[in-house]
Parts: C-alpha cells; sequence; structure tokens
C-alpha cells in the first residue's frame, strides 16, 4: 500500500509543478499577484508531496518491504538502521527522489522568501519559481516514466540483495545528500538567471536574489567533494584521497564554476560590472552539475543492464540535458547585447582579480572536461583507445590553480574600481614573509624537496597570510577584527581554508612515506619513524559481515604509543571483501595501517602509510564550508536587523 | 548531427562500467604482493613509474593502486625490466607496443592529442586577451567618467 501512495504523491507534485509552471510564467507576465500567489502555493504543496514520496520510499526500505522492487535490489534485512536508510539513495531510482526533494526544498524556500508585491519586483521571484517548476516537470516525467522506484515485486522476494559494502560506511551515507543539495541548489540561481532573461528591466536584481542560494549549494558542494574524498581516504585502503575519475571530475567541475559565480556576482551586485558573464556563469553552473547528476548515480552510470534495457531512460536524459542547457543559451544570445555595462574599473582593482578568478575557475573546469570526454570522443571518432589519467590533470589544472593562488590574496586587498597597487602589495608585505618563511623551511625540512611540494607551501602561506592581512587591514588592527562583519570573514576563511588544503595535498602526496610487507605474529616493520608489530589476527563477526582483525603495536623510539586494529571484511550477501583501514591521527600526520591478504605460512601482508599533514584536506575543505556559513549567517543577519529597524521606524510613526 | 550523436554516445558508453572504486574492492586480494626491490633507488623509480601506468583491467585505476592480478603482475615486470637495466622510457615503449598507449596513464602528445594538450593553455591564453581588452576598454570609460566614487567608501561587505 505504501508504494501506492508514494507513486500517488509524485503524480499530485508533476500536477502541482504544472500549476507552478503556468502561475508563475503567466502571473508575472500579466502582474497578476494573485496568479502568483498561486504559484507560491504550488511551489510548497510540491515540496510537501515531494517529501511524501521520499519518506514513503524510505518507510519501504526501513521495513524491508521486498514487494518494491527497488528495495529488494538495494537492501537486506540484516543491514544496520542507518544504511537502510542511505539505500534509499544508494541506487538510480532513490537517488532521483531524493534530487526531487531537495529541487523542491529550494523551490519552496525561493517560494517563502520571495517578494508578494509587485512594486517590489515579485515577477522575478515568480518567473523563477516557473523556471523550477519546469526543471521539476522534467524530472518528475522522467522518473515516472522511466525510473520508478515504487515498482512493485511479485511474488515479494524472501530476502534482498543488499547494498555493495563499500557505500556501507558513515561518511558516504552522508556524501550524497550533500552532493545533491550543491548541484541542485545551483538550480536555484540557474532559474533567477533565466528569469531575469526573460524579464524586459534585465537588470542585476537577481543577483541580490539568486547570491544566497549559490552560496549555499557551494557550501554544500564543498562539504559533499570533501566527505567523497575522506570516505575514499579511509575505504579505499592505500591513502589516497582524489583520483581524477569522471565521477570525481564530476563534482569538481560544477564546484569550479560555481565559485567564479559566487565571485562573479558579488561584482555584479556591487558595482554592475560583468552583467552578462554572471548570467551565463549561473546557467553554466547548473549545466555542469546536470551532467554531474547523472554520472555520479544514474542508471546510465551503475549498471549497463538498466541502460541497455531500456534505451528510454538514455534518451530522456540527453533530452533534459539538451533543453536545459541550450533553451538559456538562446534566451541569453538574444538578451545579453542589450544589457547596459556596469561602471568602469582600473587595471589594479577587485574587479581584475575577479576576472582573474573567473578566467582560471572556467579554464580549469573546461580543461577536466575535455580530459573526461577526450578518450571518449577519440575511441568513438577514430577508434583510437588513449588513457587521460591524474598526470594529464596534474599537469593542466595544477598549474592553473597555483596561478589562482598566487592572485587570491590580491583580490580582497584591492578596492572595487580603482585601488592603489603600491600600498596593497605594501600591506601584503606580511603574507610575503610568511611565503618566505614556509619556503626556507619547507627547504631545510623537507624531504623529498620537490618543486610541487616547495610551490605549494609557499603558496598556502601565501594564502593564509593574504587572509590574516586582509582582516586586519579591514579592522585597523588585529586586536579589532572581531568586530568585523560576517562577510569579511567568510571571504578571509574560504582564501585561508584553501591554504590549509594546499598543505595537506602536498604532506599527502609528495611527503608520505609507505611500507608493504608480509608479517609473521611477532614481526615488525619500520615506516615514517613507527615501527609496527603484527601482535595476533582474530576473527570476529559484525551485524552482515564476517572479519579478519589484526592487532598491531605502534612503537616510535621505543616507547609504545598504540594498538591498532585494521580489518579485512567479507561480506557474505555481496560477495565482496573489503579492508577497514585502521587510521591514527595527530592532526599532523596519520599512520595509515592496512591489513591485505593472508599468505601461505601465516603470515599477512601488512601495508602502511605515513602521511604528514593528511588531516589538513578536510580541516581546510571545513573551514571554506565554515565561510560559507558565515557569509550566509551574516546575511540572515543583516536582513533581521534591517526588519528591526524599519519595524521600529513603522513603530515612529 | 552525427558527430554529436557519437560523442554522446561515447560519452555514456564509457560510464556503463562500474565504478571504479568498487571495481578496487571487488578484486580478490590473491596473489598480489610484489616484494619490494632491495635496491631503495630501484624501488623508488619503480614505484614513481607504476603511478603512470593504467591497470587494463580496471576503470581508471594506475598499477599502483590496484589490486588485479594484472597490475600485480606488470608491478612484477617492471621491477624485473629495471634489474635488467632497462630505462623507464624502454620499459614504457615496451609497454605501448603490447598494450597500445591506452596503457600509460599521461597520454603521449601526437597529432590527435594535440588538441587535449594544448587546448587549455590556448583557453587560458585567449581568455586572458578577452581581460586584457576588456581592461582596456574600461579604463577608457573611467578617463571619460564623469567624477563619481571610485572607492566605495561604506564598510567593506565585498
Amino acid at each position: 500500500m505504501t508504494g501506492e501512495i508514494g507513486q500517488l504523491a509524485l503524480c499530485l507534485a508533476l500536477a502541482l509543478a504544472l500549476v507552478q509552471a503556468f502561475a508563475g510564467f503567466i502571473g508575472a507576465s500579466r502582474g497578476n499577484e494573485r496568479l502568483m500567489a498561486m504559484g507560491r502555493g504550488a511551489a510548497m504543496g510540491g515540496f510537501v508531496f515531494t517529501a511524501l514520496a521520499f519518506f514513503t520510499l524510505m518507510f519501504a526500505y526501513v521495513t524491508s518491504d521486498f514487494s518494491v522492487a527497488a528495495v529488494a535490489e538495494n537492501s537486506h534485512t540484516a543491514k544496520p538502521l542507518i544504511y537502510k536508510i542511505s539505500g534509499v539513495w544508494g541506487n538510480h531510482e532513490g537517488s532521483m527522489i531524493l534530487w526531487l526533494l531537495i529541487l523542491g526544498v529550494y523551490s519552496a524556500a525561493i517560494a517563502m522568501t520571495q517578494p508578494t508585491d509587485i512594486a517590489q519586483n515579485a515577477e522575478l521571484g515568480s518567473r523563477a519559481l516557473g523556471v523550477q517548476a519546469l526543471i521539476a516537470i522534467a524530472f518528475l516525467t522522467f522518473v515516472l516514466l522511466t525510473s520508478d522506484p515504487f515498482l512493485r515485486l511479485y511474488p515479494p522476494p524472501f530476502e534482498g540483495n543488499g547494498l555493495n559494502p563499500l557505500l556501507q560506511d558513515p561518511g558516504l551515507a552522508f556524501h550524497p545528500p550533500l552532493l545533491y543539495l550543491g548541484y541542485v541548489g545551483l538550480s536555484a540561481a540557474f532559474s533567477f538567471a533565466a528569469a531575469a532573461l526573460l524579464d524586459k528591466r534585465n537588470d542585476a536584481a537577481w543577483v541580490r536574489r539568486a547570491r544566497p542560494f549559490a552560496i549555499a549549494a557551494w557550501t554544500a558542494l564543498t562539504l559533499g567533494i570533501a566527505a567523497g574524498s575522506w570516505w575514499a581516504y579511509y575505504t579505499l585502503g592505500w591513502g589516497g584521497f582524489w583520483f581524477w575519475d569522471p565521477v570525481e571530475n564530476a563534482s569538481l567541475m560544477p564546484w569550479l564554476v560555481a565559485t567564479a559565480l559566487i565571485h562573479s556576482m558579488m561584482a555584479t551586485e556591487r558595482t554592475g560590472a560583468f552583467k552578462s558573464w554572471t548570467l551565463l556563469l549561473a546557467i553554466a553552473a547548473f549545466s555542469f552539475s546536470l551532467i554531474g547528476t547523472f554520472l555520479v548515480r544514474s542508471g546510465v552510470l551503475n549498471s549497463v543492464h538498466s541502460f541497455a534495457n531500456d534505451p528510454r531512460r538514455g534518451l530522456f536524459i540527453l533530452l533534459i540535458l539538451f533543453v536545459s542547457i541550450s533553451a538559456p543559451l538562446v534566451l541569453f544570445a538574444w538578451r545579453a547585447p542589450k544589457l547596459a555595462p556596469g561602471a568602469p574599473f582600473d587595471l589594479a582593482s577587485r574587479e581584475t582579480g575577479i576576472l582573474i578568478n573567473n578566467l582560471l575557475l572556467t579554464a580549469s573546469a573546461a580543461t577536466i572536461l575535455t580530459g573526461t570526454l577526450y578518450p571518449l570522443v577519440l575511441d568513438a571518432l577514430e577508434g583510437i583507445k588513449i588513457s587521460v589519467g591524474p598526470p594529464y590533470f596534474t599537469a593542466t589544472v595544477i598549474p592553473m590553480l597555483a596561478l589562482l593562488a598566487v592572485a587570491m590574496p590580491l583580490g580582497p586587498i584591492f578596492l572595487w574600481r580603482r585601488a592603489n597597487w603600491r600600498a596593497g602589495l605594501y600591506d601584503l608585505r606580511y603574507a610575503m614573509a610568511a611565503a618566505g618563511v614556509a619556503l626556507v623551511i619547507g627547504l631545510f625540512l623537507a624531504r623529498p624537496a620537490s618543486f610541487l611540494g616547495m610551490l605549494a607551501i609557499t603558496l598556502g602561506a601565501w594564502l593564509i597570510g593574504g587572509a590574516v592581512t586582509d582582516l586586519s587591514r579591514r579592522a585597523g588592527s588585529l586586536r579589532r577584527v572581531r568586530l568585523l562583519p560576517a562577510a569579511a570573514w567568510s571571504s578571509a576563511l574560504a582564501h585561508a581554508g584553501l591554504g590549509i588544503v594546499a598543505f595537506g595535498v602536498v604532506g599527502a602526496t609528495i611527503w608520505k612515506s609507505e611500507a608493504i610487507q608480509v608479517l609473521a605474529p611477532g614481526q615488525t616493520m619500520d615506516v615514517g619513524g613507527y615501527t609496527l608489530r603484527l601482535d595476533s589476527t582474530e576473527r570476529v563477526e559484525g551485524p552482515n559481515y564476517f572479519a579478519d582483525r589484526a592487532a598491531i603495536t605502534v612503537t616510535a623510539n621505543g616507547r609504545t604509543i598504540t594498538v591498532v586494529h585494521p580489518e579485512k571484511r567479507s561480506y557474505p550477501v555481496e560477495q565482496m571483501v573489503t579492508s577497514q583501514s585502521s587510521i591514527r591521527t595527530t592532526v599532523i600526520s596519520d599512520l595509515y595501517v592496512v591489513l591485505g591478504d593472508a599468505r601461505d605460512g601465516g603470515g599477512w601482508v601488512v601495508r602502511a602509510y605515513v602521511n604528514p599533514l593528511a588531516p589538513f584536506i578536510w580541516l581546510g575543505a571545513l573551514v571554506m564550508a565554515l565561510a560559507g556559513f558565515v557569509a550566509l549567517g551574516g546575511r540572515l543577519a543583516v536582513k533581521a536587523r534591517a526588519a528591526r529597524s524599519a519595524a521600529a521606524v513603522s513603530a515612529a510613526e | 548531427m552525427r558527430f554529436v550523436l557519437a560523442l554522446l554516445g561515447a560519452f555514456f558508453a564509457a560510464y556503463l562500467s562500474p565504478l571504479p572504486a568498487i571495481a578496487a574492492g571487488e578484486q580478490p586480494e590473491e596473489s598480489t604482493y610484489v616484494p619490494p626491490l632491495a635496491d631503495s633507488v630501484l624501488e623508488a623509480r619503480a614505484k614513481s613509474l607504476q603511478k603512470e601506468l593504467r591497470c587494463l583491467v580496471c576503470q581508471g585505476q594506475s598499477i599502483d593502486e590496484s589490486n588485479a592480478p594484472l597490475a600485480a603482475d606488470l608491478r612484477r615486470l617492471i621491477r624485473q625490466q629495471m634489474q635488467q637495466g632497462w630505462s623507464d622510457d624502454q620499459i614504457k615503449e615496451f609497454l605501448v607496443a603490447r598494450y597500445g598507449a591506452f596503457v600509460l596513464m599521461k597520454p603521449p602528445v601526437r597529432q590527435d592529442t594535440f588538441f587535449l594538450w594544448f587546448g587549455p593553455a590556448l583557453l587560458v591564453l585567449g581568455g586572458a586577451a578577452v581581460i586584457g581588452v576588456t581592461i582596456v576598454r574600461s579604463r577608457k570609460r573611467l578617463a571619460t567618467d564623469p567624477g563619481g566614487e571610485l572607492e566605495i567608501p561604506i564598510q567593506d561587505t565585498t
């Protein structure tokens, strides 16, 4: 019965989306406030019904209702509750429902924050809701026609197929929702951009409405990508955290374009510069995230059979991609030439910094797209097979990001429109000193003293020093920084966060040490200053797996530091073997121990890595995400203060 | 149009295979242990070379990361060849002759990879030219701008 409720809810959500599109567009073009209110109501209703469908599906998973095909395929009674829940989005059908739910959340948020009377340009939000509704219609139709998550099985199987054990991990339970919050959040910026293009006024007002959504989406993407890479780091069992594989690239591309977008929006909102470019970026960011969504978790990606058996699904996806990318571009080509230019600016100005940012970030995204697609195109056209692997991306993207890092501290120091570049560079003298000190320390201490390693720490220190300089310059002195507004903090935190990430990346790639050895109980091996002794192994049982667990004593300079317990797990339902690595972190460095296979004669293969600074990767990402929260919180606080003073004024009258 | 269809077809076809990460987990960990060479210089060379060679049976992993038996065989092979005094380039040539350029994680610079290798640089240079023109034009307008506030004086809210 529950399955049918979910299906009905999806149909009702589709009906409401049709109403939302109609009322949103017609209401806006006629200036009819009642129609526009209807569009807002439909958006809220659509959200409620999508949520109903989502929770119905979740209920089916939690109660192991195997008469629902998706549950039978992806769940199992012995699975822990949290993975029954995360199993909802661990497959194509369920992840589409999550996607729709988040789209509904953003539509409802637009509806709730939208001004209601025409004097305040209610048409903009109304049209944006119309565009959101078109996206919802496309995806609801897609789900109902080709990827119905509530499809029944008869007779229901006695037991389900289970979930891929690698995905049974707390890190990955939260990774997709965060990533989707980011991907889908970019739809809000896209919808406002499209609404602005439809609006005859065609000014920069849309940026003011769209920017908080873009920042929220960026923050969620940052956290989602960080969660994914953290998961890869500790589950894949060899200490890598970024692989440049198509799935990761699919999430990095929208992040890069979204980063460009929030910077470009800043200039457009502030001085009216780059109006058309910002529109284009908003369209591009969501286009990249649409591509990403399908690469990450669609039937196209995960299973040969669902695609081959149902070509409608692939075609439908292509159709949605084609329409949602080309339609706004046509609109853009028609409208953009009519945009008034913004305020002029000098070479030394924050605008120039933002242009450099936009160039390097979009070029990085384009390069990653090229590298991801090139082998496929070459194979399809010429039948030639090549590989484009990490060395390609390091050779092309890293130099662009390095250039970006050089420019990053300059942007916030330079003022809008015309800045005194001598004074700006003078302000940055301590940041330059910090970069120099980092380089010298690196040259003396770090082995191997590779060029990339030195570059990374120099730039990392430059970024962090630049952020501190920015704060102290705005506050007048370092003591008064706590008085600074949230906006000042958010830019400094975001830039410093990237500097912290740079340290982590270089530590975990260039300065890591590793050792691999066969150990019989009692034997020892050395890695990066630690000595590991295999004490024993035992057979243990988990809820839905059994495992070999080792006890390995870690000593340094003769002192016992800890005992680690890496495991090798076997999942009988899914017939898979995974390694549960054991990581001992001091924040400054990670000791990473993996238990490999048993060897003839009683020994075990043990792999161990020491990854200096590795935790900084995720620490830095968290600082960047914090910047997003601070920016959003600051906006809310400013709004609340404005509302309070407006109330005070009207009370005084 | 046929080009576009071929492109899109190829795009999706390449993703039909399972996630690389999952492929790694599915590999049995039998006989994939290759003992390191006693000569630490050679071993370091082998380690860095195996990051540049693709595991042919996995999706997108290097033989450094993969647990597949083939990757282990290749790890063993390059160690043997290094002990016989082969240079990195010789080993790569040998493997390319055997498996094609597909085995190299870093694609060779050839006529058909020209756009791949030089596209990004051309893009950055082209973009820089556009930015240059934008700034020059903007400075011209700035010169004729009727005064106005240049530095926005209110507290910096970025």
